[in-house]
């Protein structure tokens, strides 16, 4: 189980809280679309993504960013019990969806980078800290139902 | 991944653009690394205070920030131009090549911090693959 310190906890929260889903989930799915461009190999059917300016455009890839980031504050509710709660989920990024999970460490790297863009020096460098820490906890509870 | 000659210019356009904040964003880039990545700090054993924010952390930041940027001057040869910066890393600082994707990202959360309009998907896939390049350029006379 991860260990969190109080400081920790409330500089989780304090990240959250500063977080519209709606408008971070989309930025961060078409950055990662971009940056890492063969995390597109899992989006066959969202369409055109043969640009730049297709993957900011598209539909399904905003409303898949909004259902990958609401996917990832669920920890938030559960953070003692981080493990069990994503247990059904990776079994599905691994069976069904047969994502390579090293793809989740990069969609969170470009949601820090989002969310920076956001807050500015207001996240500091002990709340990046705790932050990464629990999208780590998230990743790693992600990767660990494939066989 | 090498870099196409509109990512070297894009790279070398946002890095004129940061000049005057990249005092700042080297030390926060420092800063980052070791509360991010504690384990970072097993290097610099020899500093009195190697916690984020502290004046050694800071100034070698700034220092870091100036090898970079000495770096986007050479990007047309980063092998050949970094040949005894790594010949330092490899010899004498014997840095794990680990650590220069941690402090890549940390300086990336930086750069999107202090310019959040500029660092758009385009200019961050430029330079995440500057600073690549530039890693392993450093890594070349590891072995």
């Amino acid at each position: 189980m991860v260990e969190w310190t109080a400081a920790e906890r409330r500089h989780v929260e304090a990240v959250w809280s500063k977080i519209d889903i709606d408008v971070c989930g989309p930025l961060a799915l078409q950055r990662c679309l971009i940056v890492y461009p063969w995390t597109q190999r899992y989006f066959g059917s969202f369409g055109d993504l043969s640009t730049d300016a297709a993957i900011v455009g598209n539909p399904k890839v905003a409303a898949h960013g909004v259902v990958a980031l609401t996917g990832l504050r669920t920890a938030l509710d559960h953070m003692d019990e981080i493990k069990s709660t994503y247990a059904a989920l990776s079994v599905l990024h691994s069976e069904k969806l047969h994502v390579d999970p090293d793809n989740f460490r990069l969609l969170c790297e470009c949601l820090t980078i989002v969310v920076a863009g956001k807050m500015g020096k207001k996240m500091s460098p002990e709340m990046q800290a705790a932050w990464q820490k629990y999208l780590c906890a998230v990743v790693s509870a992600l990767g660990r139902q494939y066989h | 991944m090498s870099l196409s000659s509109k990512q070297k210019a894009t790279v070398k356009d946002f890095f004129s653009k940061m000049s005057t904040r990249s005092d700042d964003i080297g030390a926060e880039t420092l800063s980052r690394l070791v509360a991010v990545y504690p384990q970072t700090k097993s290097y610099f054993s020899h500093w009195k205070d190697a916690s984020p924010g502290s004046a050694p952390v800071r100034k070698h930041g700034i220092t870091i920030m100036g090898g970079v940027y000495d770096a986007v001057g050479k990007i047309d040869d980063l092998k050949g131009g970094l040949l005894s910066l790594s010949e330092l890393h490899a010899f004498m600082l014997r840095v794990d090549p680990v650590n220069f994707k941690l402090l890549a990202h940390c300086m990336l959360v930086c750069m999107s911090m202090i310019f959040p309009e500029e660092f758009t998907p385009q200019v961050h896939v430029a330079v995440d693959k500057f600073l690549a390049q530039l890693a392993l350029a450093l890594a070349e006379k590891y072995r």
